[in-house]
């Protein structure tokens, strides 16, 4: 099929961006969509211009590493990740527009990569259990209902791509940052943290300039790992509890003095 | 810079067999571990924050490794070339992961799983390591679940056990189809915990390009950052390489696309030994090609194997619809060859079966290079439901990729390369052949001998990770004494000057073709003539072609854009330039090692009924090859290898 592609270009960090439009024939429906993308940029280079820079690693749907806005839908019409997006999804002659997320939290870097280190820095600021190596229980000293197990999984298979802050129209990580406070809050070993969790990651997750919620839910329509958007309820519900305890008042991750590591 | 396009002719082979010490421990195999543990030095816990140690890599041996001596007390300074540690390749892992834990009361046990490994690699790994993999894999799971990791469990509470490639006890545990996702998160939030207390610095988007020596010993790296192209020094008392598999040698593997040999392979320009590179693992159930303009291969997990049944067409060239061919006339190859075993046979097996009835004109799909898995009579025999409750992920997977609802229609897969037993030589504590330089997960030539079984990657990343390099990296700070170095040290500013240099050339050839291009041939050539099975005359033609591509590569690739920006090109072509120079020393080992071993099948030692055959007397080695100068032939270090527990027998999975 033939297909007429603008795509968003940007030198860096410090430039402005535009649309660039491109023509693309002969592109078999097999392919996926970086695949579609890998065969203009061989067409680039043999025309002397400079290939798109976009992320991506295990193309496989599970690294978290890809992600474009194609026709104005993170990640695409299919609610997967753009890596295992297929060009059987379009038509012959269609023209596709394909942009970097956009948030302010997420600057772009070039064409369509973009910076989500903020959700590193979320993580650090308390989304896991404090553990060190070595001295754990036997693993089955700790019984886990399946249900528990069930739901702590469903919100783990969060893969950090970033398609609900660049969905989302206040560009709020409410979504992630839930998805990983119930998938440690489900399970046993997360309660003594838990709300000292939920605090240091929200508290993290507003200084990073990411925005509120206001309930669109786009997030939910977007993410390719199916998160839902009861992860945001349940963490607001803790939010509150924690400031009713004593308990969620200790500092972690980088504003935490080591407190017994 | 010279390269060298000169075919090989010198075959003199120049070999060594006492260079190497393993410092494999003696007495009771089950005591090794402990007495080692014993008899190493310690640094105590207030002294351990005046050491530096760099980690190259993040997956979960490296993360895992970054983590735990951290908590320590050490000061680490990690690297990862993805945006962030959670990324990194470990993150594919379907499977599960092996532990001897005997939960389901199978008989299972630290020795059987010592067993099953040292037998399944073929007998060409060091006992002494794989029973310390087999000790330390109970306390690996009991980590993981302290951590949070949501292993799929019973409905009284308890963890659920599958089996898993072959092994016939349910040892492996898993998180739905997405184990290896969970064990780095697990893995990537103890680290993220370390780089918030400040003990770890972390920096993601950056590119390790070379190791500095000072003095002999492995004292620090040159990188590149991704984002602005800047050249930085690092250095540090010890450098850890963690930096995974060399598959994508290939091109076309399971391997994420920006998996890479650059520091293994520069660390061993530099002086660390590498070990039986052509060991290569091609696995059997893998999404099959669909055109040229394929750029990875996507794994079915093995765990498929246990339900489906595979099979060809009886009829060669029969190409009707597989649900209109009747039971007699399909051909269930594995199920009838291997009766014991049947679809369970270990992989290198299956990959050789695949291929042997797709070369006969069995082979199906659009490019008859494919088998069927079929789940119809687990269907029919369990419900939908439980099908789809134990692979529903990965049948979605499938169809998303092919269009085709496995549901319905038979999967059709095709094996893939997959991973690498073979890697950077190192000792019982992880040490490469350069002092200081300690080399762990995939990267090594880990524990795997020439075949590693089903979940036992994940095991072995983070075994080293979590439960022994940080005791033995320990033992080594405590001996050595190390003078301080810093950034401006001469010999630092020598090798980042030698990076600028290959950059720059590269930069500057400004040829016709594209990397891509390139890396497509290489890994053509590869496939064909160093892939699931080998000929000594498909070798030397690849010995012969390899410095050829190379040489047009050095003159005519074209590298666009600046070097100080995102260059995804120039990225791309350093690590083909690697893999070139790494391909022939693949084809090298293969080569001289006549015998066929676990995933290595030389065509011209096969048993009367086409299984691999070993030659013990002659090759019971590990084959550690050393770096002599660009262009002169490796020189082969043979560390011998003996069985004292698992007498070596032809493996048999009649
Ligand atoms: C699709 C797939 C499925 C698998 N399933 C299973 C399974 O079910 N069970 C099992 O046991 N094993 C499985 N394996 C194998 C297993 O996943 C890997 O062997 C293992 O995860 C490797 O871990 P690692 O930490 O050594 O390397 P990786 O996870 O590959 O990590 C490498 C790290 O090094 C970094 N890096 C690499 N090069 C550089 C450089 N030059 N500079 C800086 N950083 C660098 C990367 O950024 C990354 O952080 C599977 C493999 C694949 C491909
Ligand atoms: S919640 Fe969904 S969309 Fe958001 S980062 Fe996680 S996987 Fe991506
Ligand atoms: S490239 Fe890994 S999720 Fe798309």
């Amino acid at each position: 099929m033939d297909l007429r592609l603008r795509i968003w270009r940007q030198k860096n960090k410090n430039t402005t961006g535009k649309l660039v439009t491109y023509e693309l024939p002969g592109i078999s429906p097999d392919m996926s969509f970086l695949e579609m993308l890998d065969v203009l940029n061989e067409r680039l280079i043999e025309q002397g211009e400079e290939p798109v820079a976009f992320d991506h690693d295990c193309r496989e749907g599970i690294c978290g590493m890809c992600g474009l806005v194609i026709n104005g839908v993170a990640h695409g019409p299919e609610v997967t990740t753009t890596c295992q997006l297929h060009m059987r999804h379009f038509k012959d002659g269609d023209t596709i527009t394909i942009e970097p997320w956009r948030a302010k939290a997420f600057p772009i870097l070039k064409d369509l990569v973009v910076d989500r280190s903020a959700f590193d820095r979320i993580i650090q600021a308390g989304g896991y259990i404090s553990v060190s190596t070595g001295g754990t229980p036997d693993a089955n000293a700790i019984l886990i209902s399946k249900e528990s197990a069930d739901a702590a999984m469903d919100a783990a298979a969060c893969i950090g791509c970033g398609a609900c802050v660049a969905a989302c129209p206040n560009g709020s990580a409410m979504l992630f940052t839930g998805a990983k406070i119930a998938h440690l809050s489900h399970l046993p070993q997360g309660q003594p943290e838990r709300y000292d969790r939920v605090r240091n990651m929200v508290q993290a997750m507003d200084a990073e300039g990411f925005g509120g919620c206001t309930n669109y839910g786009e997030c939910a329509a977007v993410c390719p790992k199916e998160i839902k958007l009861d992860v945001i309820a349940r963490m607001n519900g803790d939010l509150i509890k924690s400031t009713f305890l004593s308990s969620g008042t200790r500092k972690m991750g980088p504003n935490a003095t080591r407190n017994g590591k | 810079m010279t390269i060298e396009t000169q075919p090989r002719t010198d075959i003199r082979q120049v070999e060594y067999t006492v260079t190497l010490d393993s410092k494999t421990p003696t007495g009771p195999i089950q005591d090794r571990w402990d007495q080692h543990k014993f008899d190493m030095k310690l640094i105590s816990p207030a002294n351990r924050r005046r050491f530096t140690i760099i980690i190259v890599g993040t997956g979960l041996a490296g993360g895992s490794a970054a983590a735990t001596l951290a908590e320590m007390g050490y000061n680490v300074i990690a690297f990862c070339y993805q945006d962030s540690p959670r990324r990194a390749h470990s993150i594919a892992a379907q499977g599960g992961i092996n532990a001897a834990k005997n939960y389901r009361n199978d008989g299972d046990s630290i020795y059987r799983l010592f067993y099953d490994t040292v037998k399944g690699g073929d007998f060409r790994s060091r006992e002494s390591n794989v029973y310390r993999l087999a000790q330390v894999s109970v306390n690996i799971i009991d980590q993981c679940v302290a951590q949070g990791v949501p292993f799929a469990r019973e409905y009284g509470g308890l963890l659920d056990n599958r089996s898993f490639g072959g092994a016939q006890v349910a040892r492996t545990f898993y998180a739905r189809g997405q184990t290896g996702q969970q064990l780095l998160l697990g893995a990537y939030q103890a680290l993220a915990r370390q780089i918030g207390l400040g003990k770890v610095r972390m920096h993601t988007r950056t590119e390790m390009l070379d190791l500095i020596l000072i003095n002999g010993r492995a004292r620090g790296i040159v990188t590149r950052d991704m984002t602005t192209g800047k050249i930085e020094r690092h250095v540090a008392d010890a450098v850890v390489l963690a930096t995974g598999g060399y598959g994508n040698v290939f091109y076309l593997s399971t391997n994420a696309k920006g998996c890479n040999a650059t520091a293994i392979w520069r660390a061993h320009k530099r002086g660390a030994y590498f070990a039986n590179p052509c060991f290569t693992q091609i696995h059997p159930t893998c999404i099959p090609v669909t055109g040229d303009h394929q750029s990875k291969l996507t794994l079915m997990s093995e765990s498929l194997r246990n339900d489906g049944r595979i099979w060809v067409p009886k009829k060669i060239g029969d190409k009707r619809d597989p649900r209109d061919i009747p039971e007699d006339e399909r051909y269930y190859f594995l199920e009838e060859r291997y009766p014991s075993f049947g679809n369970l046979v270990p992989r290198d097996v299956a990959s050789r079966n695949a291929k042997a009835v797709c070369d006969e004109g069995r082979g199906v799909g659009p490019s008859g290079l494919g088998v069927y898995l079929d789940f119809a009579d687990a269907i029919s025999r369990l419900g939908v439901q439980t099908i789809r409750d134990r692979y529903g992920n990965l049948f979605d997977i499938y169809e998303k990729i092919t269009g085709e609802d496995p549901y319905t229609v038979p999967m059709r897969i095709y094996p893939a390369v997959h991973y690498t037993m073979g890697g950077l030589w190192v000792d019982y504590e992880l040490q490469s052949t350069i002092p200081g330089l300690f080399v762990i997960g995939e990267a090594n030539f880990s524990d795997h001998g020439a075949n590693r079984l089903g979940a036992s990657a994940l095991m072995q990343g983070l075994a080293d990770g979590y439960f022994v390099l940080p005791y033995t990296i320990g033992n080594y700070l405590a001996q050595t004494k190390l003078e301080k170095v810093s950034v401006d040290d001469p010999a630092a500013r020598e090798v980042e000057a030698e990076v600028n240099q290959r950059i720059t050339n590269l930069l500057s050839i400004n040829g016709k073709r594209s990397v891509d291009s390139f890396h497509r041939e290489l890994g053509n050539l590869m496939w064909n003539n160093c892939g699931m099975a080998r000929n000594e005359a498909g070798l030397k033609e690849a010995l012969r072609r390899i410095p050829e591509i190379r040489a047009e590569f050095y003159e005519n690739v074209r590298v666009l854009g600046e070097k100080e920006a995102i260059n995804q090109s120039l990225e791309k072509a350093g690590r083909v330039a690697d893999f070139m120079e790494l391909a022939e020393l693949m084809c090298i080992d293969a080569l001289h090692r006549t015998e066929s071993c676990g995933g290595h099948f030389r065509e011209e030692s096969q048993t009367p009924e086409g299984e691999a055959q070993r030659d013990d007397a002659n090759f019971s080695y590990v084959a550690a090859w050393e770096y002599t100068g660009n262009g002169a032939r490796p020189a082969l270090n043979k560390e011998p290898l003996n069985f004292e527990y698992v007498k070596p027998s032809q493996r048999s999975y009649k």
